[in-house]
């Protein structure tokens, strides 16, 4: 490539107040292989990209380079222009001038001088860039939801009415999730059950869409449009079709084990139905209760069955299908009770959880709608809600704010008095957080209608005193100590994730962010996206959240989904690795670790063939090819060095040492730290120079080495945290490489701490700026690095 | 009474200083109140801990260095404990003291002392009173 067209962008002042644009776009003129160099105020804006097209068609070019903003804004802005003047999209790059440049310096000659090594070393990459062309494959119809909570119900809905097939998955015995325990729902106080069977009645009555209940996904591999999954469906023993619901077996069963539909407060059996409406309509036989399937053992309810619908010889099943995309919705849980250990949960049966409440006030719970206390029967008179019970405590418990706590404590509080109008409610608060539709009017409403007492501070104690519950609290509005004694506590605990999420997230390659829910492809672009292609998320397994904002994800990610689903075919990012026939021996060791089984062996030919629609290109096998022969496309070992290369030329000798670290930074977690560095204007020093690749774990010894080796004085190395990254295990994998680079190192008396390994998240931009100064600091203290001895290691 | 907030209140040097002895950040404080009322003595003193922290908050530090509070508090170490925060307040109380202490100078000058003063109490804090501020 030798006619590149370069554009240096102003961006207004946001790029041209710091960096010396003119100047950058005579200097880089002047570079080789450079045809054209320009500069104007706004490139994204339509001349701007017009200008991009007509030098492309007028000049030939074979290249562009856009100094600009974070490829992540206008890449594809500048990739589509490109394409329409006739360029392959991947001939054009974007040299991060703004985000990581103009927004992070003051100093303008600094500024200046940097953004043109930055442009120096992009023109290098560019250079050696192949047009790229995406794979495309048919895209497979059906959608697999896991979950069938409100969430998991509504997206199923929405996929089968557009007329695909969805694929149902369901661990318990019903659909519903936690909705179908509530008893009204707020702000409106309709039926929680009168609102949700309906929507229930039509999954099990839409031909598009296969129930399995009892079932777990055991397995989902291939890539976005075709992938193929295991379901794991638990034996029933009692056949749907043949039972008619009579119930002779529920009275016959002899067991007696706590009802998690009920929360615990009551009892079932053994083989039993959660709740009258519960779909699909049948009793479910609990293995794990049951006294054992061996007719010597119990037996009582195959007997009493005159349908003969209970058979114990069924097992496990494995049912494999496939679809195209698949929609996770997998809810959360109430934080354990038991971990706050001075409200006395499990000690006392009066002090029970937000759940249990909307259980005991239900007209046909476990105490027929009464209000009376699980320890002894007698009625509830005085009640306490306890809020945050759980949430917004990061020294203890949870760091987050649980969201729903304020608004359903307040429609319990309501829904006691409505029950037991001469009772007293109080509720203890640190902050009500009412900011939903008509939420804010219902609160008020309640506390003045109700005569609600609102005592601000949290609990620090309950304990029983005679018969009742005693609690200690100060009220800080009133600056007094408050002591209560009441018949029932319940504790507004705060939203984890199910369980399950985390070992989910790892077999899917989702990310996990704070509090252990899964992570958003971007936190408000793309809300409903998975960093896995073809996995969508909604719910509350993203976040604790109320049924709203729930059902309006789950239509989000069903659209999303069915977006994909439109297209005949599915096109993949090309960049992915690629194999040196000359070099590969088939040895296999790339296919053994590669994370997505994109690899395998041609036996006949001894050589590695790459999956091009599994292959990620986190690159991960790159190091572990013992004869180099495998390559990033687009990032090659000839594009880093020369990369590399670029930014080391020598300046002008500066009077102060002024040390050069070479920062090789993933794109998800410390890339975006870097550009969010620039976002917030966290000011650091000019001495580091970002090359972006998809993973570090693509870095071998040679392409760490070779910064020092060839003048540079440090090597940052970043990737995400090994338990966000979209590349699992490859984080880990890498550490233990730069560890053994570094002992190499160490050991032939070079300093090791030249060469840092940290883990940045997105969000860490002020962590990752700081962090950067601190390395400048070491190295100036420390001194140049000498190249030569660094030559000398092998 | 009306309380003055201003930029240089907020950020003075004494509220610098109780947050270097203390090791704490007194902003950290979200005004939870469960220090209040885990607290076995509050009854007793004239500002409660979590009053403490919004007054250190504001830079009212005179206020508190001059009341009963710190002196009351018995570092029993309830608050540190079960702060959501985890502040430990009890450091903010102890800094408290220590700079009450150090403004009132602290040196002890023997000829002030009657002589049965000086028979009854412990030499060691004799001692330890006089090398005060000392090498």
């Amino acid at each position: 490539m030798n006619k590149i067209g370069v554009f240096v962008c102003h961006c207004g002042d946001n790029i041209a107040g710091t960096v010396d644009v003119e100047r950058v776009a005579k200097e880089i003129a002047k570079y080789d292989g450079v045809a054209h160099s320009v500069d104007y105020t706004f490139m994204c804006s339509d001349p701007g990209q017009k200008m991009i097209k007509s030098a492309i068609q007028e000049k030939k070019l074979d290249g562009v380079i856009v100094a600009s903003c974070s490829p992540t804004m206008h890449e594809g802005t500048f990739r589509k222009a490109a394409a329409s003047a006739g360029l392959n999209p991947y001939q054009c790059e974007i040299a991060n001038i703004r985000e990581q440049c103009s927004w992070v310096h003051s100093d303008k000659e600094k500024g200046t001088q940097k953004a043109i090594l930055i442009i120096k070393s992009m023109i290098e990459k560019l250079k050696m860039n192949e047009p790229l062309y995406p794979e495309s494959m048919p895209t497979n119809k059906n959608v697999l939801v896991i979950g069938a909570g409100i969430a998991g119900i509504q997206a199923a809905l929405d996929i089968a009415e557009a007329g695909h097939k969805v694929f149902l998955v369901e661990k318990k015995p019903y659909i519903g999730g936690h909705m179908i325990q509530l008893s009204v729902t707020f702000p409106t106080l309709d039926c929680s059950q009168c609102i949700l069977t309906p929507k229930m009645v039509q999954i099990d009555q839409d031909e598009n869409i296969e129930l399995f209940v009892n079932s777990e996904v055991e397995s989902i591999d291939g890539a976005v449009g075709n992938f193929k999954i295991k379901i794991k469906r638990t034996a029933q023993y009692i056949n749907p079709d043949i039972c008619t619901g009579c119930g002779d077996c529920v009275d016959t069963c002899p067991v007696l084990v706590p009802d998690e539909y009920e929360e615990g407060l009551s009892y079932r059996k053994a083989v039993y139905m959660s709740f009258p409406q519960v779909i699909p309509y049948t009793y479910t036989l609990d293995i794990d209760s049951c006294l054992g399937l061996d007719p010597i053992a119990c037996g009582k309810c195959k007997e009493a069955c005159k349908e003969n619908a209970i058979n114990y010889d069924l097992r496990d099943e494995i049912i494999e299908k496939t679809a195209g995309a698949v929609i996770i919705a997998t809810g959360y849980d109430q934080y354990p009770m038991e971990n706050i250990g001075e409200y006395g949960y499990g000690k006392y049966p009066d002090v029970v959880s937000g759940l249990q409440f909307e259980r005991l006030i239900f007209a046909v719970g476990p105490s027929g709608g009464k209000m009376i206390r699980p320890s002894d029967g007698k009625p509830v008179k005085e009640i306490a809600f306890i809020q945050c019970a759980g949430s917004r405590d990061p020294e203890r418990h949870l760091s987050h704010c649980s969201k729903i706590c304020c608004m359903y404590t307040a429609k319990q509080a309501k829904m006691f008095k409505t029950k037991v109008p001469d009772g007293q409610a109080y509720i203890y608060y640190i902050d009500t957080r009412a900011a939903g539709k008509d939420y804010e009017e219902f609160l008020q409403k309640a506390q003045s209608d109700q005569r609600l007492i609102y005592i601000r501070g949290k609990v620090s104690r309950i304990y029983k005193e005679k018969d009742k519950m005693a609690i200690s609290a100060y009220d800080t509005l009133s600056s007094k100590k408050i002591d209560a004694k009441v018949d029932m506590v319940v504790l507004a605990l705060g939203l984890v994730p199910s369980p399950g999420t985390a070992e989910l997230a790892h077999k899917y390659n989702l990310s996990v962010g704070t509090s252990g829910f899964l992570s958003e492809a971007h936190p408000k672009l793309r809300p409903v996206e998975s960093v896995n292609l073809g996995f969508f998320l909604a719910g509350t397994c993203l976040g604790p959240k109320d049924i709203p904002e729930t059902v309006a994800q789950a239509s989000g990610a069903a659209s999303k989904a069915l977006a994909l689903l439109a297209h005949d075919s599915v096109e993949k990012s090309p960049i992915i690795v690629q194999v040196d026939a000359e070099k590969c021996d088939g040895c296999g060791r790339c296919a053994e670790e590669c994370i997505f089984d994109a690899i395998t062996i041609d036996k006949i030919q001894n050589i590695a063939v790459i999956d091009e629609m599994k292959c990620k290109g986190c690159a991960y096998c790159i190091p572990e090819c013992p004869h180099g022969a495998i390559e990033q496309k687009n990032l090659s070992d000839l594009q880093i060095y020369n990369m590399i290369n670029a930014i080391l030329t020598k300046d002008k000798k500066t009077e102060t040492f002024e040390p050069k670290i070479i920062c090789f930074l993933s794109e998800i977690g410390p890339y975006q730290a870097a550009d969010l560095a620039g976002t917030g204007r966290m000011e650091y020093r000019p001495n580091a120079f970002i090359i972006k690749v998809l993973s570090i774990s693509m870095l071998n010894e040679n392409h760490i080495l070779y910064a020092l080796k060839h003048g540079a004085d440090g090597v940052l190395i970043s990737g995400s945290h090994p338990g966000e990254s979209p590349y699992p295990g490859a984080c880990l994998k890498a550490k233990e490489r730069i560890d053994l680079i570094k002992s190499k190192v160490k050991n032939a008396g070079l300093d090791p701490n030249r060469i840092r390994l940290e883990w940045y998240a997105g969000r860490q931009a002020k962590g990752l700026a700081t962090y950067v100064d601190n390395f400048v600091e070491y190295l100036k203290m420390t001194g140049p690095a000498d190249s030569a001895n660094w030559r000398s290691l092998n | 009474m009306t309380l003055k907030i201003t930029r240089e209140n907020i950020k003075n040097s004494l509220v610098d200083k109780i947050e270097d002895i203390s090791g704490q950040n007194v902003f950290d404080c979200y005004q939870c109140g469960i220090c209040s009322s885990g607290c076995p003595v509050t009854d007793y003193m004239d500002f409660p801990p979590n009053q403490v922290m919004r007054l250190v908050q504001f830079g009212c530090v005179d206020e508190i260095l001059n009341s009963k509070t710190i002196w009351i508090c018995s570092t029993c170490l309830q608050c540190s404990t079960r702060c959501p925060k985890g502040i430990e307040v009890a450091k903010v109380m102890e800094a408290l003291r220590t700079i009450n202490l150090r403004q009132r100078g602290g040196t002890l000058n023997p000829d002030d002392l009657k002589s049965k003063e000086l028979k009854d109490l412990p030499q060691i804090a004799l001692v330890s009173a006089f090398r005060k501020l000392t090498g």
